[in-house]
């Protein structure tokens, strides 16, 4: 019998996975015993992290863009088409393009996030957000054109992808435009859902004083209800109502249609048990990366390492052994603390985060990453 | 069982999510509730006994009543 494996996204932790089966399980494929298939609606391989660098000027979209058929292997079936069903009953899969169902044994979905900025009231209208290629565009040229007022970010939305980031982009702002001459005409505040501000207490902890010394305002326990596009006011569900000339936001997010149409999970994400990654409602279904509801950020460390142990997981199923590989919540996260200097968290289900000084060393390490990455969606780091 | 005697119109279980998950899963089904409904939280972190009630006092809505009867928390919001 042949096993079909069928990896649902191109991103991060379906392009590592994609990879990891094509060298674990090369001698089943080279014999026909297994088949792997990549189903992905864009050609193109993205790398989110470089949108925060895009939104400064300082990478363009298309170094974050790759094609998906330079980067997985040729053991690999690279289907470019949208999967428009999940019938995990009679394990196949409806194609937008393709004539027919595709049908697997294995099904691996990896799904990603999506943005659900129209969930909240004139959000669409009244905000910019780096956490899309057109978002970031248009909020680099505001940013590029702001010489006074008050630039906000608003974290709106959560649970949503690199819980860093809005952190950093108001380090990177601060620092950005002190080195431009302008900090001193434009106030910048940070909101946030909760009463710290970010939901990791460690981290939270650290990044607080750091904000304070650099004058970065902070609203705890603002949860945005609606935003004014005329009158540039931001209203939040706790009666705050914030003026602003700038809105970053930080959007709702949801994973796909379909993945809720098919019965796996709330939002478009997939229930699974956070140590073996099987979703918990369907047979043969395993989820990873921003798809899965393991309760850990939404990062690609996250899909990479997932990856590893799905990947462990389904070449002992393949083979007729039980599989025993776990994930333990194991995340990395380099956070920038400004333009020139960065620090770097570690932490799993345990283990809780305990972010390094802030250093150049650590940015640069960021920025090598950010360009080596190519060899992690490879499969080779 | 539940030591309370209030019918919720709508129930999150967040029990076993990670902190801040249980308030963040609360605050998203607040968000998208009618005045006058009445949501339970489940959760099983400690931390909720504080930032529950602390989230709710920002707000207009009302905690009226927590189960600590059980081995988890359960926390009954009506939306203002």
């Amino acid at each position: 019998m042949t096993h079909r494996i069928a990896i649902l996204g191109g991103g991060t932790g379906g392009t590592v996975l994609a990879n990891d089966l094509a060298e674990r399980l090369a001698p089943e494929i080279d014999a026909g015993d297994v088949e792997v298939a990549l189903i992905n609606d864009d050609p193109d391989h993205v790398y989110k992290p470089v949108w925060l660098y895009v939104a400064f000027g300082q990478r363009e979209p298309a170094d974050g863009r790759r094609p998906l058929d330079e980067l997985v292997d040729d053991r690999v079936d690279l289907v470019i088409d949208r999967v428009t069903e999940i019938d995990t009953d009679d394990k196949a899969l409806g194609l937008r393009d393709a004539g027919g169902p595709l049908a697997y044994d294995h099904l691996v979905v990896a799904t990603g996030s999506t943005l659900a900025a129209d969930e909240v009231s004139g959000l669409s209208e009244g905000s910019h957000d780096y956490y899309s290629e057109s978002g970031a565009l248009a909020l680099r040229d505001e940013l590029l054109s702001m010489t006074e007022g008050h630039l906000v970010l608003s974290v709106v939305g959560t649970p949503h992808m690199c819980p860093a980031a809005p952190l950093e982009f108001v380090f990177m702002a601060d620092d950005w435009l002190r080195e431009r001459g302008l900090r001193e005409d434009v106030d910048i505040t940070y909101t946030y859902p909760i009463n710290r501000v970010h939901g990791n207490p460690h981290i939270a902890e650290w990044a607080e004083p750091i904000m304070s010394d650099r004058d970065i305002g902070v609203e705890t326990f603002f949860n945005a209800d609606s935003v004014d596009p005329d009158a540039k006011t931001l209203t939040s569900m706790e009666g705050t109502e914030i003026d602003y000339d700038l809105l970053a936001a930080i959007p709702p997010h949801r994973g796909v249609d379909v993945v809720e149409e098919a019965g796996l999970g709330d939002r478009g994400w997939v229930d699974v048990d956070k140590h073996t990654l099987a979703a918990e409602r369907a047979e043969d279904v395993y989820a990873l990366g921003d798809a899965a509801t393991t309760g850990v950020p939404k990062a690609g460390s996250v899909a990479h390492y997932q990856a590893g142990v799905v990947a462990q997981r389904l070449a002992s199923e393949v083979r007729d052994r039980p599989a025993t590989a776990t994930y333990d919540g194991k995340t990395l996260c380099f956070i920038e603390t400004g333009t020139d200097a960065a620090s770097f968290v570690e932490f799993d289900y345990e283990s809780p985060p305990s972010p390094a000084p802030p250093s150049e060393k650590l940015h640069w390490s960021k920025l090598a990453y950010n360009e080596s990455y190519w060899l992690t969606a490879r499969g080779l780091l | 069982m539940s030591a309370i005697d209030i019918e919720p119109t709508d129930t999150v279980d967040a029990r076993g999510a990670a902190c801040p998950g249980p308030l963040m899963d609360l605050i998203g089904r607040v968000r998208s509730a009618s005045p006058g409904d009445v949501v339970l939280l489940l959760s099983d972190s400690d931390r909720s006994m504080t930032d529950v009630p602390e989230w709710v006092d920002e707000t207009d809505n009302e905690l009226v009543a927590v189960d600590e009867s059980g081995d988890d928390y359960g926390f009954y919001v009506e939306v203002a």
